[in-house]
């Protein structure tokens, strides 16, 4: 974790590139790492907590082994993604932002991805699709949890 | 060997434009057939996607929509030559579509390789620049004063004024940010020029560099868009190794170099002092104004802020003219305007045309009606803080003033299409929960305000009380237009109230509890 700190802290502004690193690396910011950014920064621990809070990207657990983003914004409204996103998150028994049981597959609402022009529209681990469909969805699922 | 052009944009992605092209490969290797694969930005005609254009004596001639299982026969009627085949369209430039357009500030997206500095140049790429050059600062703010451009984030402001701000402030340093936020729904153009012609915004920050005096730049590219932070990123580096980026630009002697971050996920940071915060290292907060950024923005230090498609459009008017570009528009709306059709619309994408054009026009004639076949209920245009205008509307034009005169914005130019499956209260409700979800939290009638809407659009939409809950609304509303620190809280009443006003059909919810006879 230091290494990570280290390696940013020369930056102008290097709060958020070090939070994006340190959840690169372990799937979110762990707790412990406030105390050592703060003082790397020479900031308050208060600050550094204040920003890891602040954003919504930013994980305070590990999220499951492969991270769904669903676009909840109006294009996607449009064209009936709350209907396809609600009965999907029915059929994993989740809500937004949690994690199957068996964790496998986060799911999180997004407020547009900038694929309005192919609604609805995800990321799934960093990976575009557009045109979702309740199949498309159940295709992710399946590949999600390797069959 | 022919060039086969196909696009990398993320919604070319999004389409399985990969697939398409892991089919194509496979085939011509199968048949001993080299192609020469060229990665390309996205002409921004999604509906054609996935599309691929193979160079011909006769000009690019393109392919589209493609699926996997067209690939083989694609080959077997011999489209490497340009063959008839029930899926070719011809020249793109003849679409009409494309050919109805003006495309500066998108000239080269989607026909260059976005990577290569050689294929910017031969495109008329850093011309722009050479002209800034051999210009004294204030006459390249001058330049950027005649065009007329305003802001493409949303506030339109002119480009030039805030440029001369922040040249004439006195400081020891001075920075250049892009913000490349692009928060808005409905919005993806900021994100395909990133994709499909990075050193477009390259030199346009560099312009705005020498022309202020600022000697480095960061775009702020929100966490959303990780393809576009990526091409940046070695625009950025390929940029700096040919010696357009660094200590001393295309050998002038004056610097600028440049950085890529990325934002959090926050909404709020696309305004322009809360992005300054996040680019600090803060929680986005927004600042209260003044001071303007312009003034004391990035560390304190005088900041130009301007919007990915501001900036973009930059080198087009230094090389042509800002007399040229203000030829463009109607008003006090100069140039083009890059609009972005998306949502429930049968031929969405990019289109990039003069101030002016009718909401009519896009949605209509470009757009072709909705893509469900319904009839076309209502447009949101300009985001998730602009307005939802009926179809009774529709002979609107797209120019900042005129929306404003009809209570809505232009914004970023995006505009969403509705199908009449719509229900205009739950919108409405949606933009408080947006609003709630994604407020700094620094002033309370943002706050507090937003989850009260919510609560009021629930009484509502179940028909509690619904003569005293409209009151409460309006009330509510101009609370939060009037005494908001920010345009978050400032313009979240516009869609509530322009669907109020416009669909009041769909607020009538009959009262579920029957009042009491009297
Ligand atoms: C809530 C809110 C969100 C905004 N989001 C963006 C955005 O995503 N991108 C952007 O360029 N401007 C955005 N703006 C406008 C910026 O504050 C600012 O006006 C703009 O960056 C200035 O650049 P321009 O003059 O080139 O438009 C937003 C403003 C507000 C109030
Ligand atoms: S209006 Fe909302 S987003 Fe803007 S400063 Fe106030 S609380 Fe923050
Ligand atoms: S609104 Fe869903 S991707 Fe833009």
């Amino acid at each position: 974790m230091s290494e990570i700190i280290a390696a940013y802290s020369s930056l102008d502004g290097p709060t958020l590139p070090i939070l994006h690193a340190l959840q690169e690396e372990f799937g979110y910011v762990p707790e412990d790492a406030v105390p050592m950014i703060a003082s790397a920064l020479n900031l308050s621990r208060a600050e550094i907590h204040g920003a890891v809070t602040f954003y919504h990207d930013f994980r305070h657990e590990p999220a499951g082994k492969h991270v769904l983003k669903l676009c909840r914004a109006e294009a996607c409204q449009s064209m009936n993604g709350p209907q396809i996103a609600g009965d999907f998150l029915a059929k994993l028994g989740i809500g937004w932002g949690e994690t199957t049981p068996d964790g496998v597959l986060t799911v999180e609402g997004v407020y547009c991805l900038g694929l309005c022009a192919c609604a609805p529209s995800a990321l799934y681990d960093g990976e575009p699709i557009g045109r979702l469909t309740r199949e498309r969805l159940d295709a992710v699922v399946q590949e999600a949890r390797g069959a | 060997m022919t060039k086969i052009f196909v696009s990398r944009d993320a919604a070319s992605l999004a389409l399985g434009s990969s697939q398409v092209v892991q089919r194509m490969s496979e085939e011509a290797a199968a048949r001993g057939l080299p192609l020469d694969l060229v990665f390309t930005g996205s002409r921004g005609l999604f509906w054609l996607e996935p599309l691929v254009e193979v160079e011909t004596s006769g000009g690019r001639i393109a392919y589209g929509p493609l699926k996997s299982s067209d690939v083989a026969d694609l080959f077997e009627a011999g489209f490497l030559t340009g063959a008839a085949h029930p899926l070719r369209l011809g020249r793109m430039e003849d679409e009409p579509y494309l050919a109805r357009q003006t495309r500066l500030t998108f000239a080269r997206c989607g026909i260059v390789d976005p990577l290569s500095i050689e294929d910017y140049r031969a495109h008329g790429g850093y011309a722009g620049l050479a002209r800034a050059h051999s210009l004294v600062a204030q006459a390249v703010v001058d330049e950027v004063k005649l065009s007329g451009l305003r802001g493409r984030g949303g506030a339109g402001f002119p480009t030039g004024i805030k440029w001369d701000t922040v040249l004439h402030a006195a400081a020891d340093r001075k920075y250049v940010v892009c913000n490349a936020d692009e928060g808005d729904s409905g919005t993806f153009a900021d994100r395909m020029l990133m994709e499909g012609d990075p050193f477009c915004l390259i030199e346009g920050m560099t312009i705005a560099g020498l022309a202020v005096g600022a000697s480095k730049g960061f775009i702020y590219i929100r966490s959303e868009y990780p393809h576009a932070y990526r091409t940046v990123s070695k625009a950025i580096e390929f940029a700096t190794k040919a010696g357009y980026l660094g200590p001393s630009v295309m050998g002038s002697g004056r610097a600028f170099t440049l950085e890529a971050r990325l934002g959090a996920g926050a909404y709020i940071c696309g305004e322009e002092t809360s992005l300054l915060e996040s680019l600090e290292g803060k929680r986005g907060m927004v600042r209260a104004k003044p001071p303007l950024p312009a003034l004391k923005g990035l560390f304190g230090k005088p900041t130009v802020v301007n919007n990915v498609l501001s900036l973009a459009t930059v080198p087009w008017i230094l090389a042509h003219g800002g007399q040229t570009y203000a030829d463009f528009g109607m008003g006090r709306s100069r140039g083009t305007l890059p609009i972005q059709l998306a949502g429930n619309v049968k031929r969405g994408g990019l289109i990039e045309i003069a101030f002016g054009a009718t909401l009519r026009e896009i949605v209509e004639e470009f757009g072709g009606g909705t893509v469900s076949g319904r009839p076309v209920r209502a447009v949101q245009v300009g985001g998730p803080l602009g307005a939802y205008f009926p179809a009774s509307m529709m002979d609107l034009p797209l120019d900042y003033e005129a929306l404003a005169a009809q209570k809505g914005l232009l914004g970023h130019g995006g505009i969403v299409v509705f199908d009449d499956s719509v229900d205009l209260a739950r919108q409405a409700r949606f933009a408080f929960e947006f609003c709630a979800a994604e407020s700094c939290g620094k002033c309370t009638p943002c706050r507090v305000g937003a989850v009260r809407g919510v609560e009021v659009m629930d009484r509502i939409i179940s028909g509690i009380e619904p003569e005293k809950n409209f009151e409460v609304l309006e009330d509510l509303c101009s609370l939060m237009t009037d005494a908001s620190l920010c345009a978050m809280g400032g313009l979240t009443p516009v869609p509530v109230m322009s669907a109020l006003t416009h669909f009041p059909e769909d607020f009538d919810k009959a009262p579920r509890v029957p009042v009491a006879a009297e």
